[in-house]
């Protein structure tokens, strides 16, 4: 079973989420955990894994034979991300808006364009106390996330549960993190900033037809819209974690709440309990 | 005219509050909401839109099962595994072209998409140029680029000292359209080790691209071991904090409010904040050498 933690609105609360869920699941299940926030990949510093093996992440790029180019244009013709521009006899690449997708070596008459790797970020695999840990971190100065996403998704160990930390927002990284998954936890907080961005992010879990519950963190400020907007959509809210400042002072020194406050392991086993009976239910409806 | 962008790497460390507090600071200046997948700034500012546009920008590669002879070259060549049993996923489809290119019998043809709306909005501030990224679309980086680029006509043509914008999270590419060009880049953070460690690649990024940096801690007092680290740690690589914002509900209840915190208390999280802006407005002014 894959479960992902998204938010929309960032710093909501999802690495603590991901990573308490994981370490509360650990004596029961074979877990895994994926840090799929390769832009800013933060899970890492509450499970401090050994990492036992690393890779690099490469798109492939053009090169140009000028040799052989007759610069026709054709290639940037074809680019849809203007990443190449043909001058009068020179071929320019910008590097760092290619998305590897080959076009420019296929519709090259000459054959004068080969695919050069280029590395954009690594993937780091090892184990935290019974947890397997996979991340991926992008090379800063790097603008393409999705293919060290892809990376990261493609190194996940078969079976068990596996629980994918999210990427903030609605656009291409998260739709690269959270594709596949069996159901996706939305963590948010009751403001209105939080409110505004749980909705997007309802709808793009809608658009991928993944189901999804609410976890609501610090409680206690803020307003009850989130509660009546979950009610309206009907979206469960599966876990409240209130505001405490002994929860953000834990956080803000690495420690996940299984760990810091043990009494919350059973919150997020019952959590997970219900998340297993709602894809099961999911799937028995879908069969009849 | 002078170009703010606020960022922070990590996502809910303030920096929309604080831009709106800049905007209620700041005389002579057009706003600038960056984080096209999920804007909050109108929140703050209660905008009423003025003008709207649509963005098209993505394309999706569309098969025609009644021409595609099933021969199977499309999905062997696509990069982003975007194409199975002869059906194109429009959400994988990177919109690259290279299916519609090889297809030997021209089944494939490329489907122009809107990916969103940008708005031009008067708020009691100032004008606002923002945006709305459609769901699950791609090009958000390309979207920003349509923001600042209107933010910066607005600027021009009214003759304004300063364009604020309130970046996205991250370092990807909606930062780095955001921040590429800027005068001054406001990095907020906050003392936990998940904010020390995504402040260290932001800044990583502001470098590449040649932007002076400067450095805000935000709940500075949550963790006051970590904000120590983060000073010094900023001290090393030659970058100024110019702010700390103390820990308060304060800055909640203004946002439930919908008004920035400086219009809303004056506090001590409103009087750093005035601090900041009185030097971040002469650094501006003077040239930004961070």
């Amino acid at each position: 079973m894959v479960i992902s933690v998204a938010s929309g609105k960032g710093g909501t609360g999802k690495t603590l989420v991901a990573t308490s869920l994981a370490l509360s699941l650990k004596d029961r299940e074979k877990v895994q955990l994926l840090d799929c926030d390769v832009e800013e990949p933060n899970a890492h510093l509450f499970l401090k894994p050994t990492f036992t093996h690393s890779k690099t992440v490469s798109i492939p790029i053009p090169k140009v034979d000028e040799e052989r180019c007759a610069y026709c244009g054709k290639c940037a013709e074809a680019c849809h991300f203007n990443a190449i521009a043909v001058m009068k006899e020179k071929v320019l690449i910008f590097r760092e808006l290619c998305h590897g997708c080959g076009v420019c070596s296929y519709v090259c008459p000459e054959s004068a364009i080969s695919e050069d790797g280029r590395e954009i970020g690594v993937v780091e695999l090892g184990y935290s106390d019974g947890v397997r840990f996979v991340q991926g971190t992008l090379i800063v100065g790097e603008p393409i996330a999705p293919p060290v996403i892809r990376e990261v998704k493609e190194s996940a160990g078969r079976g068990g549960i596996v629980i994918i930390d999210v990427p903030p927002g609605t656009s291409c990284p998260v739709v690269e993190a959270v594709k596949g998954s069996d159901f996706c936890i939305l963590v948010t907080e009751p403001t209105p900033f939080g409110l505004n961005d749980l909705a997007l992010a309802v709808e793009t879990m809608r658009e991928l037809d993944i189901p999804c519950g609410v976890i609501l963190n610090r409680a206690g400020v803020g307003n009850g819209k989130v509660e009546e907007y979950c009610k309206k959509e009907g979206i469960p809210i599966l876990l409240t974690i209130p505001l405490d400042t002994e929860i953000a002072r834990l956080y803000s020194r690495g420690i996940t709440l299984a760990e810091g406050m043990p009494e919350w392991k059973e919150h997020f086993l019952a959590l997970f309990n219900r998340i297993r009976e709602i894809t099961n239910e999911r799937i028995s409806s879908a069969k009849r | 005219m002078k170009e703010l962008v606020v960022l922070s790497g990590k996502g809910g460390t303030g920096k929309t509050s604080i831009v709106g507090s800049f905007a209620a600071l700041a005389k002579g200046k057009v706003l600038a909401d960056c984080d096209v997948d999920a804007a909050d700034l109108h929140l703050l500012l209660s905008p009423s839109v003025k003008q709207e546009s649509e963005f098209w920008s993505g394309r999706v590669a569309v098969i025609d099962e009644e021409k595609c002879t099933q021969c199977g070259l499309c999905q062997e060549l696509c990069h982003f595994k975007a194409i199975t049993d002869f059906k194109v996923d429009p959400i994988s489809c990177e919109g690259c072209g290279y299916c519609y290119h090889a297809c030997p019998v021209e089944a494939i043809t490329m489907k122009e998409s809107m990916s969103g709306h940008w708005f031009i909005s008067d708020t009691r501030y100032g004008p606002l140029v923002h945006a709305r990224l459609g769901i699950a679309q791609e090009n958000s980086g390309k979207l920003v680029a349509v923001v600042r680029q209107q933010a910066k006509q607005i600027a021009e043509e009214k003759s304004l000292d300063y364009i604020i914008s309130d970046g996205p999270p991250g370092i990807g590419c909606p930062v780095v359209s955001s921040l590429s060009g800027a005068d001054l880049a406001l990095l907020v953070t906050e003392p936990t080790l998940s904010g020390m460690h995504d402040l260290e690649r932001v800044l990583g990024v502001c470098r590449h691209f040649g932007v002076p940096a400067l450095v805000c801690i935000n709940k500075y007092d949550l963790n006051e071991e970590n904000t120590r680290q983060i000073e010094s740690n900023c001290l090393s690589q030659g970058v100024k904090v110019e702010g700390r914002i103390p820990f308060d509900n304060v800055v909640t209840r203004s946002i439930v409010q919908g008004v920035p915190v400086v219009d809303y208390s004056d506090g001590r999280v409103t009087r750093e904040i005035k601090r900041m802006w009185d030097i971040l407005s002469m650094m501006l002014r003077n040239g930004s050498k961070g």
